[in-house]
């Protein structure tokens, strides 16, 4: 199946390599799958990535940057001495596997819960939340003139595209109403700083190991924008995986993360404004947990996993008012 | 009348079952998947314990606040048009509290577990 295919394109560019072995699927929808394999070579075998939307997926759907897009973002990443996968080869209409790249795969945990309770990230944990930060820095700071075409965000368009959506689903939340009344309120308009934004920089996308941060993956949301959107996104509750009192993906704190960013950056990391990111974030995770329970109602994806996630935007809500109306204070 | 068990006994009886029997000989995603179905089950017996209470309180809350009756979908459609155009506000007595009230209420149902939940619940 896949793996002949494979095969057939890791021979045409990888000197020595005789096949590959061990295709699984890691993740997929639709129209985009990850798959993991490993390429076969006499001195021993690589680990590899697949990211691909299968053939008769080209286009990419909405706020998605695409695949060329994603491959290009992660190679600049990887040149700029970022922790991120190698591009290995990006894939051409002869390979027949759809559009996509393959990269390099790298070691290390991507689930949250491990990565917070293991021992293993004992040592890591602490010095996770400066260190990413200065990764952030990196990214925010990749030369302009290599950039892929990506949409420009601002802080206006988030808030129209959530309300749009939210209203979309016809069925009140007044917590949800309250929270985009205060965003309108505090819009600060387009920021005056524009960069490239990682867009979903958070657990799940990152490669940790007992070292700390291993990679940064899924480019997919990348966009212009506010610098300070990537450093409150992390900061997001639903991210902290219980650990509440550590903002910063449940391991650190925002003054880590912010000392990390301006010491490899320069760029001075704005708390008001990381805030305000903070709750259009918890709202934006809120509206799309409701989405998952609209695909789950409406979708061919009838799932029992996605209805259950259509109760979580409750959690939400109740972080939601822990920002902007907070008790006993 | 309907007879016994109440759904309540028999949703409990099941989760039970799954739980305790199936759980053990379950590897995998299977397991994960069966995990979200018991998780699926305790809530339903859960909002059925609660759900009662709950509306009712949040609708006597709506009306008063409102100062209209409706069904309770209705009067959260009218909260949310006024919240949507600034008619009412965190400075407007009553409607910080109804919120809490009403999010903490979801929360007993949908993810007693949740922290920041754990955390108000402490915190009153």
């Amino acid at each position: 199946m896949i793996e002949a295919e494979l095969g057939r394109c890791v021979a045409a560019w990888y000197p020595g390599a005789t096949g590959v072995t061990g295709a699984a699927k890691l993740s997929g929808g639709a129209s985009q799958e990850t798959w993991t394999f490993d390429i076969v070579h006499p001195s021993g075998t690589v680990g590899a990535i697949l990211r691909r939307a299968p053939p008769g997926y080209g286009a990419s759907p909405g706020r998605a940057a695409g695949l060329d897009a994603e491959a290009t973002l992660m190679q600049l990443a990887y040149d700029a001495g970022l922790p991120s996968p190698r591009v290995m080869h990006v894939l051409k209409p002869e390979d027949e596997l759809g559009t996509g790249f393959i990269m390099q795969r790298i070691e290390g945990e991507t689930i949250a819960r491990k990565i917070l309770r293991d021992e293993q990230f004992a040592q890591a944990r602490p010095m996770l939340a400066r260190q990413l930060g200065g990764v952030v820095a990196g990214i925010h700071a990749l030369p302009a003139a290599k950039l892929p075409k990506l949409r420009e965000m601002t802080a206006t368009k988030e808030i129209a595209d959530l309300d749009r959506e939210y209203r979309s689903f016809g069925r009140p939340r007044p917590v949800f109403e309250l929270a985009l009344r205060w965003l309108r309120e505090r819009d600060p308009g387009p920021s005056k700083e524009v960069t490239l934004v990682h867009g979903d920089f958070r657990h799940g996308n990152l490669i940790i190991g007992p070292d700390g941060v291993r990679a940064v993956l899924d480019w997919e949301l990348a966009h212009f924008g506010d610098p300070m959107e990537d450093l409150g996104w992390i900061c997001v509750n639903s991210w902290r995986f219980g650990e509440i009192d550590k903002p910063v993906g449940g391991f650190g704190s925002r003054e880590d993360l912010f000392a990390g960013y301006e010491a490899a950056g320069g760029r001075k990391a704005d708390p008001d404004r990381v805030m305000f990111w903070e709750v259009m974030g918890t709202l934006r995770w809120g509206i799309m947990c409701c989405g998952m329970m609209q695909r789950f109602r409406q979708g061919p994806d009838h799932s029992m996993e996605r209805a259950m996630i259509g109760r979580r935007s409750s959690e939400t809500e109740i972080d939601l008012l822990r920002l902007l109306a907070p008790r006993g204070k | 009348m309907q007879d016994e068990p109440t759904p309540t006994e028999l949703i409990k009886a099941v989760a039970d079952f799954l739980r305790n029997e199936i759980t053990p000989a379950i590897k995998g995603h299977n397991a994960f998947k069966l995990r979200v179905a018991i998780n699926g089950l305790d809530l339903v017996t859960r909002q059925l314990a609660l759900e009662g209470d709950s509306d009712s309180a949040e609708a006597a809350r709506l009306k008063q606040l409102l100062g209209m009756d409706g069904a309770l979908l209705d009067l959260n459609r009218a909260l949310s048009d006024k919240i949507a155009k600034g008619e009412v506000d965190l400075q407007t007595p009553g409607l910080a509290d109804h919120l809490w009230q009403t999010t903490m209420d979801k929360l007993a149902v949908d993810q007693p577990n949740y922290a920041s939940y754990k955390r108000e619940l402490g915190n009153k």
